[in-house]
């Protein structure tokens, strides 16, 4: 028992700092996906709805090409593909190579990902959206911007959080397919800690009730987050809690 | 419920026109709704549009302020016409805007926003669109609260409200804009018959009071009542029209006859 906490200490020999480290990395590519995948879903979203034909389709490749692929084939194509293709671009007008950062490339790789999914759950709720609601505040004069961002958007949220929240979970565990390319975020630190001390279980487990608190504190504030959003419903009649 | 009169002399000479429709048409794919209609309203007039299900009285409604584009045809607010392309859209986003915020529209859904409350609804386009400082705003919030009989509830979200109740909010909220008329598209429609009272005895207040109002109604009773002017429309087009009691005491048309029968 003792040699376990020993193992999981936070300065060296410890790897508990480590762990805490590349926590911290996977925290962050999990929000910025998450926040890219959110503002590329919203435009997704509008797109699918109101854009012209040629707009709907180049969203519909998208959409269904992201959704079609496993995410391990999208991280090594975007990850490897996209480096290669962006430094070759720099080659040619004459600019060295540039290194991504992995912090960088993680957000961005799996914000595409995100963003896919995001677009799919936010036209559903946007659709959701009762037309009376819209039509009040274009009869009241309201520019569409605004019938937007105060009417159409905080509606639909309500609407939005449970498949938002979902994709907020797989955010958190997709950070671990990051391993694949090296970057050095919670799975693969784990890994190597595992490897180098031979104490798998310890560290696994470790890493495991990571994600599982990381799981417990999103559905609560997803929860709270819902409530709020859905202050406005009329009192269940039957069922619910 | 507090209702406060204030009403000018009924009848002023040369009272200005504040709607005024000229040859409108409608269609919805190859359905025509409405085949050529033409109404006027003047200050302070109330002009009722009855007919039966199926007669263009709410598509010409919702075509006054644009919640409907009109396949053609003119629409005047206040002497102003509305700008249109070839189509019939309206070529202007921002003149829309401003037309649409000087008629204040009440639906037959109320369609009040369900994730504010009643104060919020109220306030919410003086102060975000018409940016108007937020303690004026509740003000005159509070103060058409209070004539709606519904101070008790400004905090109040409106799915705990009755029907009535979430009615005569919507109507308040249409007052805060100060419109230059006001439009019913069959605000009692949807109300259990017992909520049916409350609603109309506001808007009998604002006709009292000399609004401009275009009202589409089942209510026979009270639009004879309130009406100046009783427009009859049947399949798309004017079957007849004229002051309440010429129009329900002695109608002319066998179809009007027949709606009236089957209405009372």
């Amino acid at each position: 028992m003792e040699s376990t906490f020993g193992l999981l200490a936070l300065s060296p020999p410890g790897w508990g700092g480590t762990l805490l480290i590349a926590l911290w990395a996977s925290i962050r590519i999990a929000v910025g996906a998450f926040g890219i995948g959110l503002v590329i879903g919203l435009a997704g979203a509008y797109g699918k709805i109101y854009g012209g034909p040629v707009l709907r389709d180049c969203l519909s490749v998208y959409t269904t090409m992201v959704r079609a692929l496993p995410e391990l084939i999208l991280i090594l194509l975007l990850y490897f593909g996209l480096t290669d293709l962006l430094n070759r671009a720099l080659m040619a007008l004459d600019f060295g190579r540039i290194q991504i950062s992995g912090v960088v490339a993680g957000i961005i790789v799996l914000g595409v990902v995100q963003g896919a999914y995001a677009t799919e759950i936010l036209r559903g709720a946007i659709l959701a959206v009762p037309s009376g609601q819209i039509e009040a505040a274009k009869a009241m004069g309201m520019p569409a911007r605004k019938v937007a961002s105060r009417i159409t958007l905080p509606t639909m949220l309500g609407l939005a959080l449970p498949g938002l929240s979902n994709l907020w979970l797989i955010a958190t565990k997709d950070t671990a397919l990051m391993a694949i390319v090296g970057f050095n975020e919670l799975t693969l630190a784990t890994r190597q800690a595992a490897s180098t001390t031979k104490a798998f279980f310890t560290f696994f487990i470790a890493a495991g009730l990571i994600y599982l608190v990381i799981t417990l504190l999103s559905t609560w504030g997803f929860a709270r987050l819902e409530r709020w959003a859905r202050r406005g419903d009329p009192p269940r009649q039957t069922g619910g809690r | 419920m507090s209702i406060a009169t204030t009403a000018p002399p009924a009848s002023i000479t040369a009272r200005a026109e504040a709607i005024r429709v000229e040859d409108l048409h409608k269609s919805f794919g190859p359905h025509e709704v409405l085949k050529g209609v033409s109404i006027s309203a003047k200050e302070g007039d109330v002009v009722t549009l009855i007919g039966g299900s199926g007669s263009g009285k709410s598509t010409l409604l919702r075509c006054v302020n644009f919640l409907e584009t009109p396949s053609s045809g003119r629409i005047l607010i206040g002497g102003e016409e509305v700008r249109c392309r070839g189509d019939g859209t309206p070529a202007d986003r921002r003149q829309i805007e401003r037309i649409r915020q000087s008629l204040g529209m009440v639906f037959q859904q109320f369609n009040l926003w369900t994730h504010k409350t009643v104060l919020e609804n109220l306030i919410e386009v003086p102060v975000h669109v018409l940016k108007k400082p937020k303690d004026e705003a509740i003000a005159t919030a509070r103060k058409l609260l209070d004539r709606v009989g519904l101070s008790a509830k400004e905090n109040a979200y409106p799915a705990f409200l009755s029907g009535g109740q979430q009615q005569r909010a919507a109507i308040a909220r249409a007052l805060c804009m100060e419109p230059r008329a006001m439009l019913f598209d069959e605000p009692t429609s949807a109300l259990d018959p017992e909520l049916v009272g409350e609603v109309l005895a506001v808007i009998r207040s604002l006709a009292d009071e000399g609004r401009t109002m275009l009202l589409v109604t089942h209510e026979m009773k009270f639009a004879r009542e309130v009406s100046d002017h009783i427009v009859y429309l049947y399949n798309g087009l004017i079957e007849e029209e004229g002051p309440p009691d010429q129009l329900f005491g002695a109608p002319q048309s066998a179809r009007l006859k027949q709606f009236l029968k089957s209405v009372s």
